[in-house]
């Protein structure tokens, strides 16, 4: 049952720098090979190549040097192709036949991808180095955003911060005092610069757990059942003579927690701080995020960053729907398509930090809604305006999400991604502290 | 198999159909002794590629499933602790006194038990399939970075054991979850897609020689029609042969659009996927393929 692999368009014709008829010279002397990339490879010299870099490294072959320079060109695309990638790559290449384009093709697709996200980009950028199948050579140069710090900027709009209105970074546990008590209750979206500031800071030692789950795995423990293995090795090693009896328990795991953040524009006032909490959530452990807008991009990989703000810039470069429309019912289907059934969704926590405002279907949200409540062990919904004096679910979205929804929280402050952070770890209500803040 | 072409000739002739691409990354992971990671739909043919590795080289498959909370003593060896003890008691029985000679005595190979990762490495020559490692948990996949970088394991109680040439290994995973970069990168990474109409009705009519030629290409019709239906489980090509069969079983040699209603239940699982499938023209589908 063999499958085909190619997307649409396909691996570059096998035969189109294919040299000497049919020559396969596996183990071809190395200037051959050079030769043979060099003649792959644009003319006159691969674009993103630094010419002083390469003089450095007076020993690397014309071969390599274009291999190479493909491969910078594939990282300024965003494929993460690690110096350990690139070294499998070389090899591969020296495996195969020298200087045939599907060849290099294929060996990059194998060795330099890590996912199927990188199909995509590998192939243009392929075709822009190698060039053939319309694209110009130039293309390379302009696929090479570097990340910027979009988000930052656009979170706080109004009026710069004065250097001394900020209280000094220090621990969170000094922001826990009074005037952090009131922010604690304010909402996000009335927040002056410096009070945002702060509120980073807060959030920045936030964890979210899931509630536990009992894992297969078992560990040694004090009371549980007897561990066989262990108490059989203790019995070994006496000879044989009655030991104490070895016992072990289940492991409790934190339950996988999904965060389905909203950042469309009616969300704009949340949004940076929602991901921020999001942020620390993914820092903390078992945490996949999500952002919907008018689609669905996967943000976990970029929140891993240990720096809230390059995480936050990484999110930004990541996201191509800020401020969009809202398709509620869609972005939740196409999630539980593409990841949800395959199992992220299954016996975790799902969270949705929307306030509903759905512009498509809103009975298609519904029955998407029922799908993932029949996945997912609990799945939670927390509303930045439900915190509005006189807010009732009534936008159409909301209203058929609501009976799929275990548990309906605010969202708008910190106390309430406290509370909900309280829900997620199990315990119903009551005031959680943020973690790490009675430290220092 | 010293190059792409001819290990692309030996997994045909074990019924496994290869393109270009996948010949060329299974020449690298033979040539390279790099494991190959593979990442696609459920159904798409690659733990069968894992069976057909396995069937081209003549080694043994050994296959180690992947479940939560899995761990060393289930993927790679446990001490057959009740014939310790008999050995122990015969021992005692018989008056042996010598407690040095007993200990080494119980940690003899003959008391060891192989699981998978160990029996794999001390095969020569193994396919070792890790079935849907994105099961494990990440100290399991640390654990299996470990092992898939040395080709040995240590075993407190013998010492080292280095497999003699490392087995060829085959890791799939259905994305239900992001496996570990550290692991990848150690990898060769394919993507397996659903095949082609033309592609899918050899793989019928090889692996299904006694359906008749119609019949195979009027499912093969239908199961690319349905993969393009929005389902929430499209098809794979293990459902196309699975209706195949069953339409055989049933004595059909065509089908047509009420036969094949009738028998969606082979083909897909979900409620709302049949409801789907049967609000399609299944009648257009098959007159298309020159009813």
């Amino acid at each position: 049952m063999g499958t085909g692999t190619s997307g649409a368009s396909g691996p570059p014709g096998a035969d189109t720098v294919r040299h000497g008829g049919d020559a396969r010279q596996r183990a071809a002397p190395k200037e051959q090979l050079g030769r043979d990339a060099a003649r792959l490879g644009p003319g006159t010299g691969p674009p993103g190549t630094d010419p002083g870099h390469l003089g450095a490294d007076a020993g690397l072959l014309a071969a390599d040097a274009v291999l190479l320079g493909f491969v910078r060109a594939l990282r300024a695309a965003g494929v993460d192709a690690s110096s350990e990638r690139l070294s499998a790559f070389l090899r591969a290449v020296a495996a195969l036949r020298p200087g045939v384009r599907a060849d290099v093709y294929w060996a990059g697709r194998a060795t330099l991808c890590g996912g199927h996200d990188d199909l995509e980009r590998y192939e243009r950028v392929f075709a822009a180095y190698f060039g053939g199948s319309g694209a110009g050579a130039g293309r390379v140069a302009r696929t090479a955003p570097p990340p910027r710090l979009r988000l930052g900027a656009r979170a706080a709009p109004t009026g710069p911060r004065t250097p001394g209105e900020g209280e000094p970074p220090g621990p969170p546990v000094a922001a826990l005092a009074s005037p952090a008590e009131v922010l604690r209750h304010r909402d996000f979206a009335s927040l002056d610069p410096a009070e945002r500031d702060q509120l980073r800071r807060l959030l920045a030692v936030f964890a979210l757990r899931g509630q536990a789950r009992r894992s297969a795995r078992r560990r040694p423990a004090r009371r549980g059942e007897v561990d066989p293995r262990r108490t059989v090795r203790e019995l070994l090693r006496r000879g044989g003579e009655p030991a104490r009896l070895r016992r072990h328990a289940r492991v409790r795991q934190p339950r996988r927690v999904v965060l389905l953040v909203d950042v469309s524009g009616s969300m704009a006032p949340y949004a940076d701080a929602l991901l921020r909490f999001a942020h620390a959530a993914v820092r903390a452990g078992r945490t996949e995020v999500f952002t919907i807008g008018t689609r669905l991009t996967r943000v976990t990989r970029e929140l891993s960053h240990r720096d809230p703000d390059l995480a936050m810039a990484a999110v930004a470069a990541a996201v191509p729907d800020w401020r969009g429309g809202t398709r509620l019912g869609e972005l939740v289907r196409a999630f539980l398509d593409r990841w949800g059934r395959r199992g992220m969704a299954r016996g975790a926590i799902v969270v949705l930090l929307s306030d509903g405002w759905e512009r498509g279907d809103p009975e298609l949200l519904g029955q998407q809604m029922r799908r993932l409540h029949a996945l997912a062990h609990q799945v939670v919904w927390a509303n930045p305006r439900k915190a509005r004096p006189g807010y009732a679910p009534l936008a159409a979205g909301m209203a058929a999400a609501l009976p799929s929804v275990d548990a309906f929280v605010e969202g708008h402050s910190l106390a309430a991604l406290e509370r909900l952070a309280a829900v997620v770890r199990g315990g119903q209500t009551g005031a959680v502290r943020v973690k790490g803040a009675d430290g220092a | 198999m010293d190059d792409p072409e001819r290990v692309r000739a030996r997994l045909e002739e074990t019924g496994y159909l290869v393109d270009e691409g996948l010949a060329v990354t299974c020449f690298l992971a033979l040539r390279l002794h790099r494991p190959l990671f593979c990442e696609g739909d459920a159904g798409v043919g690659k733990t069968a590629l894992a069976s057909a590795l396995a069937e081209a080289l003549g080694a043994p498959l050994i296959r180690l499933q992947c479940h939560e909370g899995i761990d060393a003593s289930q993927a790679l060896y446990d001490w057959d602790f009740p014939r310790q003890l008999l050995h122990l008691r015969a021992a005692e029985a018989a008056g042996v006194t010598d407690a040095d000679r007993l200990e080494s005595e119980l940690y003899d190979r003959r008391f060891l038990i192989a699981r998978p990762l160990l029996l794999a490495l001390q095969t020569h020559p193994s396919v070792l399939l890790v079935d849907e490692i994105d099961r494990a948990d990440d100290e399991f996949e640390a654990f299996l970075l470990e092992l898939l970088s040395e080709y040995s394991v240590t075993i407190p109680e013998l010492g080292t054991l280095r497999a003699e040439s490392p087995p060829v290994a085959v890791l799939t995973s259905n994305r239900t979850r992001e496996v570990h970069d550290a692991l990848k990168r150690r990898c060769l990474y394919h993507w397996f897609d659903h095949p082609s109409f033309a592609r899918e009705l050899t793989i019928v009519r090889r692996r299904l020689p006694d359906v008749s030629a119609r019949l195979a290409e009027q499912v093969t019709a239908l199961v690319q029609a349905l993969r393009g239906a929005d389902l929430l489980k499209p098809p794979g090509v293990a459902e196309t042969l699975d209706w195949a069969q069953a339409l055989d079983a049933l004595g059909a040699s065509e089908v047509d659009a009420e036969l094949a209603v009738a028998t969606l239940g082979s083909v897909l699982k979900y409620r709302e996927d049949t409801d789907r499938a049967r609000g399609l023209d299944l009648a257009a589908v098959l007159a298309a393929r020159g009813g």
